[in-house]
C-alpha cells in the first residue's frame, strides 16, 4: 500500500540526483530553514514589544534559538533508521521519566511538571513526549499492514493514552491532550476507516457530558467563559476579553509597534508566552497577523511536502505527524486568543517566550529534515 | 494513506485555517470599533490637576503665603499586597518602622487607597517614583508655606492638607485663592500609574493672589515688642492693632501666644484664635474720650466745663465709685487727663443714656468693624432702654460692655480722622467708605484731650521723640466667677499720632500682667511707645516734633 502510495506520487523522488546544495550536503533543508529563521526573527521583533522593549529578555531568547538551531542540526544529522530503532526505547525512557516527574518532581503552581538534575538544571520530559510519541507511532506502523486492523488500534491507543493520563496527572491537560491529538493524527494519516473515525467522533460528543463531571472547577469556568467571557469579567474571563480587546483595537494596521496600549499597559496577562500573538494583531494589525499566519501555513505547507515526498512509511508518518502537530498548536493558541477555544497554556510556536517548546520544535524540525535528506538515492 | 485520505485532510486543515483567519478578520475588522472603545475604557482616565493656591502679599508686595508643588505617597493595599520588600522599602522611605506600615496596609487591606505620607518634596520623591512599584503612587499637591511663620499666623490663619483655608483670611477668601483645578486625558497602565498625556481637557485656573494691608515690616516689629513685653509681664495674652487712619487698612495685628502655621502637628488649639478679632474685653477707661465725646455733641458741656469730683467718691445706688485720690474740681479735659472715674460718672449721670449708647454704637461698639475677618466678634454693647443708674456710670468708664482689640482701635480711628468712621480692612486699598459719626470740633477737642494724657497725664511713657502722640490709657480689672478682681487686670493703651496729623492709630494690650506695675499707662503706654516709634519711621512719617527730642 505504502509503495502503491509513493509511486503513484506524480513527483515522487523528483529532487533524486540534484542533490549538489552545499545546505543539503549538510542534511539541511533550505526553504524551511529560511522560514523559521524569518518566522524566528519576527517572533522576536513581537517579543521585545511585548516585554516592554527590555534587552534582558530578547537575548535570552536568541540564546533559546540558537540552542534550538543547534539541536536542530544535530537531529537532522542522525538518519531516520536510527531514529527507527531508538523510537520504542525513547517511548519507555520517557515513559519511566514522566512517573519519576510524578513521584519525586517539585511542586510548582500546584503541579508537577520538572525534572530537577542538580548540577544541569530542569527540563519537562512531557515536552519531550511531544516528539515521542509521533516517533514511537510511526515506529509501530512502519512495518505493520495499513490501514491498521482494530488490534492495532487497540495497542496505537494504550500507546498513547499511557503517557497522556501521566502527563493528565500532573497536572497539565493543555499538554496531554495536544499529545492525544497528535497521537490520533497518525491513526487518521494511517488510514483508519472513516467508519472508525465517525464512531470514535460520535462517542466523543455523546461522552462529552459525562466529562463535565469529572473536570475541576477551573476548567469548567474555563469551558464556560468561552461561552460568555462576560460571566466574570475580572477572575477567569479577563484573559479572554483583554485579548480580544487587544486584537480587536488593532485594527487594519494596527497601532504602530511598541504603541499598544493594552499590552505595554499590562492589562494583557501572558503577553510574552501564550498570549503574544495578540500583542502582535494590536501593534500591527490585521496584515501583521496575516503576515505571521502565511508564514505559518508556508511552513506547514514544506513540512506536507516533506511528508509526501518521504520514502517510506516511517518516514511519511513521522514527518506528517510533527507538522500536523505543529498546525494544531498554532491554531488552538490562536483558537485560545481569539476565543475561539477554551483557555489552555499551549504558546504560540516559534514566537513565544520560552524555552523547552522551542527547542523541541526546532528539534522536530530537524527530523524533518533528517527524513527529507537522508532520502535513499535509489528508489 | 490514499491520495483520498490526503486530500480530506488537506481539506479538514484548509477548513480549519480559514475559521482562524475569519475570525482573525472578525476581531479585527467587524468589531473593531467596540473593541477599540472597550480598549480605551481601560486605559484613558481623567485626572485632576491641581490648581495653584494664589500667593498672600503683604502692601508692598513681600510673600506672606506660596504654595509650592509637593507630593503625596499613597498606596493601593489591594495591589502592594504584603511583600516583605515593598513594605521595608515604604518604611525606610518615609523613615518609619516598617511594623507601622504594615499594620496601616493590612487594616486597609480590601481598600483601593490609603495615604502613607503626604506632601513630600519632589526631589525626595523622584526616586521612588523611578522605582515604578505596582501600587504605589505619587499624587500632585501643593504645600502651603508662610515665610513670616507665627508673625503673621493669627491674621493669615492657615489651610488643612488638602489646601482649603481653615483659619484667617486663608479662610475669609479661600474661593479667591483657591482657583480652579483643570482636567486632562491621561493613560494608565493595570497598575493605575500615568504612562502618558494625551491631551489637556481643561486648563487648571490658578488662584488668584491677594493684597493684604499689612506692612510685614511693620508686623515684624510690633510682634517683636510685644512678644518681649508679654515675656517681661509674664501676661496671659496680649494685642497690637495698628491702623491706617485714612484707610482704615489693617497695618499690623499681632498676638501673643502665636504658633508657627508651618508645623501643622504642634499647634496648641489655644493659640490660634487671632485674639485681637475674636477675644472680647471690657474696655475700661479707653471709653471715656467716646463719653465725653457724647456730652460735648449735645452741647450740655465743653472742654473747660467744670466738674466737682470732690470729696474723691461718689455713690451711685448701693455702689461707690472712687478715684486714687481727691482732685477736687475738674474740667471736663483734665477728667479725660487723669483719668477720673468720678468725673466721668458725672458727666453721664448728667447725660440721656440714649446719648451715650449714641456715641458708643456709632464709633462702632457692639458692631462688626467690616473687616469681613472669620470669626469676628462684635462685643456687647447692651441697649441703653435696660440701663439702670449704675450701669450709667460704668459704662461711661468702660464697664458692662465688651469689645475687641480691633473695635477699639477702629474707634479711636474716627476721633483721628476728625469725626469720620471708617471700617476696618485687611486688604490693599480698600473702598474708603466714610460716614460722619462725630462733629468736627469734637474730634478736635478730644484730640487735644488726648495729647494731653500723654504730655500731662497717665499715658506720658506713650511718648515717643520726634512725634507727638495723642491717647488713653486703660487699666481694667477682669472679671472672674466672684466678681471683678484686685489683682488681675486688662493694660489697655489706644493711641493717634501724629497728633497734629493723624496718620495711625493703635490699641496695645496686656492681658493680666503679673507684675507690681500693671496699669494701662507703666504696662502698655511703652509698648505702644516702641512699637509705634518704630513704625512710623519704617512708614517714613516725617518727624514733626524734632525740637522736644533735642
Amino acid at each position: 500500500m505504502s509503495q502503491d502510495f509513493v509511486r503513484r506520487m506524480p513527483d515522487a523522488g523528483s529532487g533524486f540526483g540534484k542533490r549538489t546544495n552545499w545546505i543539503e550536503t549538510i542534511h539541511l533543508d533550505f526553504v524551511l530553514l529560511l522560514l523559521l529563521i524569518v518566522v524566528s526573527l519576527y517572533g522576536m521583533l513581537i517579543l521585545y514589544s511585548a516585554v516592554g522593549q527590555q534587552n534582558g529578555p530578547l537575548i535570552s531568547q536568541a540564546i533559546k534559538f540558537g540552542i534550538a538551531i543547534l539541536a536542530m542540526v544535530f537531529m537532522a544529522q542522525i538518519s531516520p533508521i536510527f531514529y527507527l530503532r531508538i523510537a520504542p526505547w525513547l517511548y519507555c525512557l520517557t515513559v519511566m521519566l514522566l512517573v519519576l516527574v510524578l513521584l519525586y518532581g517539585p511542586v510548582i503552581n500546584g503541579s508537577r511538571r520538572w525534572l530537577r538534575i542538580s548540577g544541569v538544571g530542569g527540563f519537562q520530559p512531557a515536552e519531550l513526549m511531544k516528539l515521542v510519541v509521533p516517533l514511537v507511532l510511526a515506529w509501530y506502523f512502519h512495518d505493520r499492514h495499513l490501514p491498521p486492523v482494530s488490534k492495532h488500534i487497540f495497542w496505537t491507543l494504550v500507546i498513547i493514552m499511557v503517557p497522556v493520563l501521566l502527563i493528565a496527572f500532573q497536572p497539565d491537560l493543555g499538554t496531554s491532550l495536544l499529545i492525544c491529538v497528535s497521537g490520533l493524527l497518525v491513526l487518521l494519516l494511517a488510514g483508519i476507516s472513516w467508519r472508525t473515525v465517525f464512531t470514535a467522533i460520535g462517542a466523543g460528543v455523546l461522552a462529552a457530558p459525562g466529562l463535565w463531571f469529572v473536570m475541576r472547577d477551573y476548567q469548567k469556568a474555563r469551558i464556560l467563559t468561552l461561552i460568555d467571557p462576560e460571566r466574570d469579567p475580572l477572575g477567569s474571563g479577563w484573559n479572554i476579553i483583554q485579548s480580544k480587546t487587544a486584537i480587536g483595537s488593532g485594527g487594519i494596521f494596527g497601532k504602530g509597534l511598541f504603541q499598544g496600549t493594552q499590552s505595554n499597559l499590562d492589562f494583557l496577562p501572558e503577553s510574552q508566552t501564550d498570549f503574544i500573538i495578540a500583542v502582535l494583531a494590536e501593534e500591527a494589525g490585521l496584515f501583521g497577523v496575516m503576515f505571521l499566519l502565511i508564514m505559518y501555513i508556508l511552513i506547514i505547507g514544506r513540512g506536507l511536502l516533506i511528508a509526501i515526498q518521504a520514502q517510506d512509511t516511517f518516514g511519511r508518518l513521522l514527518a506528517g505527524t510533527i507538522t500536523f502537530t505543529f498546525f494544531v498548536y498554532v491554531f488552538v493558541n490562536i483558537g485560545m486568543v481569539s476565543g475561539l477555544l477554551p483557555v489552555v497554556g499551549v504558546p504560540l510556536p516559534l514566537v513565544s517566550y520560552g524555552g523547552t517548546s522551542i527547542v523541541t520544535l526546532f528539534a522536530g524540525f530537524g527530523m524533518l529534515m533528517s527524513i527529507h535528506t537522508h532520502r535513499r538515492i535509489t528508489l | 494513506m490514499t491520495y483520498m485520505r490526503l486530500n480530506i485532510v488537506l481539506v479538514g486543515l484548509l477548513g480549519v485555517a480559514l475559521v482562524m483567519i475569519w475570525r482573525v478578520f472578525d476581531l479585527h475588522i467587524s468589531e473593531r470599533n467596540f473593541l477599540q472603545k472597550q480598549g480605551d475604557a481601560r486605559t484613558v482616565r481623567v485626572e485632576k490637576i491641581g490648581a495653584h493656591r494664589g500667593m498672600i502679599r503683604d502692601r508692598r508686595g513681600k510673600p506672606l503665603a506660596i504654595s509650592s508643588p509637593v507630593g503625596s505617597l499613597w498606596v493601593n493595599p489591594r495591589l502592594l499586597g504584603d511583600g516583605v520588600e515593598q513594605i521595608e522599602l515604604l518604611a525606610e522611605f518615609i523613615k518609619v518602622d516598617p511594623q507601622v506600615v504594615r499594620k496601616k496596609l493590612h487594616k486597609n487591606k480590601n481598600k483601593n487607597f490609603v495615604y502613607l505620607k503626604r506632601h513630600i518634596s519632589p526631589d525626595r520623591l523622584k526616586p521612588l517614583i523611578d522605582l515604578k512599584v505596582p501600587g504605589v503612587y505619587v499624587a500632585r499637591e501643593f504645600h502651603r508655606f508662610y515665610p513670616a511663620g507665627e508673625v503673621t499666623a493669627h491674621v493669615l490663619g492657615f489651610t488643612n492638607i488638602d489646601d482649603e483655608g481653615q483659619e484667617g483670611i486663608e479662610l475669609a477668601y479661600n474661593d479667591w485663592l483657591k482657583g480652579k483645578p483643570g482636567s486632562k486625558e491621561v493613560l494608565k497602565n493595570l497598575y493605575g500609574q500615568v504612562v502618558k498625556d494625551i491631551r489637556p481637557l481643561e486648563e487648571a485656573r490658578p488662584g488668584r493672589s491677594l493684597s493684604l494691608s499689612l506692612d510685614l515690616r511693620v508686623q515684624y516689629h510690633a510682634y517683636r515688642e510685644l512678644k518681649t513685653a508679654v515675656q517681661r509681664y509674664k501676661a496671659e495674652s496680649g494685642s497690637v492693632v495698628i491702623l491706617d487712619v485714612a484707610t482704615g487698612e489693617v497695618l499690623a495685628m499681632v498676638n501673643q501666644p502665636s504658633f508657627n502655621p508651618n508645623n501643622r502637628a504642634k499647634i496648641n488649639l489655644d493659640h490660634v484664635r487671632n485674639r485681637s478679632v475674636t477675644d472680647v474685653f471690657e474696655p475700661g477707661s479707653t471709653v471715656k474720650p467716646f463719653t465725653v465725646a457724647a456730652a460735648l455733641q449735645t452741647g450740655k458741656f465743653n472742654v473747660k466745663s467744670k466738674i466737682d469730683t470732690h470729696p474723691g467718691f461718689i455713690r451711685v445706688g448701693n455702689n461707690t465709685i472712687r478715684d486714687p485720690s481727691n482732685r477736687g474740681i475738674m474740667e471736663v479735659a483734665e477728667v479725660i487727663i487723669h483719668s477720673s472715674q468720678v468725673g466721668i460718672t458725672k458727666i453721664a449721670l448728667s447725660l440721656e443714656a440714649q446719648d451715650v449708647w449714641n456715641m458708643f454704637n456709632q464709633v462702632g461698639f457692639g458692631q462688626s468693624t467690616g473687616s469681613g475677618f472669620p470669626g469676628e466678634s462684635t462685643g456687647e454693647l447692651p441697649n441703653y432702654r435696660s440701663w439702670k443708674a449704675i450701669d450709667r456710670a460704668t459704662f461711661a468708664y468702660g464697664y458692662g460692655l465688651t469689645a475687641t482689640p480691633l473695635q477699639i482701635a477702629s474707634a479711636y480711628l474716627t476721633i483721628a480722622s476728625g469725626g469720620i468712621k471708617r471700617p476696618a480692612s485687611f486688604l490693599k486699598s480698600p473702598d474708603v467708605q466714610n460716614v460722619r459719626v462725630m462733629e468736627t470740633h469734637v474730634a478736635s477737642d478730644l484730640m487735644a484731650m488726648l495729647r494731653k494724657v500723654v504730655t500731662e497725664g497717665t499715658g506720658s511713657r506713650a511718648n515717643i521723640s520726634s512725634y507727638t502722640v495723642a491717647g488713653k490709657t486703660g487699666t481694667v480689672r477682669k472679671v472672674s466667677e466672684t466678681g471683678y478682681q484686685d489683682t488681675r487686670h486688662l493694660a489697655f493703651f489706644a493711641g493717634i499720632t501724629p497728633a497734629e496729623n493723624p496718620r495711625l492709630v493703635a490699641v496695645v494690650l496686656i492681658n493680666d500682667p503679673k507684675s507690681k506695675e500693671y496699669s494701662g499707662g507703666s504696662v502698655a503706654a511703652p509698648v505702644f511707645s516702641r512699637v509705634i516709634s518704630g513704625a512710623l519711621r519704617l512708614l517714613n512719617v516725617p518727624p514733626n516734633n524734632i525740637d522736644e527730642a533735642v
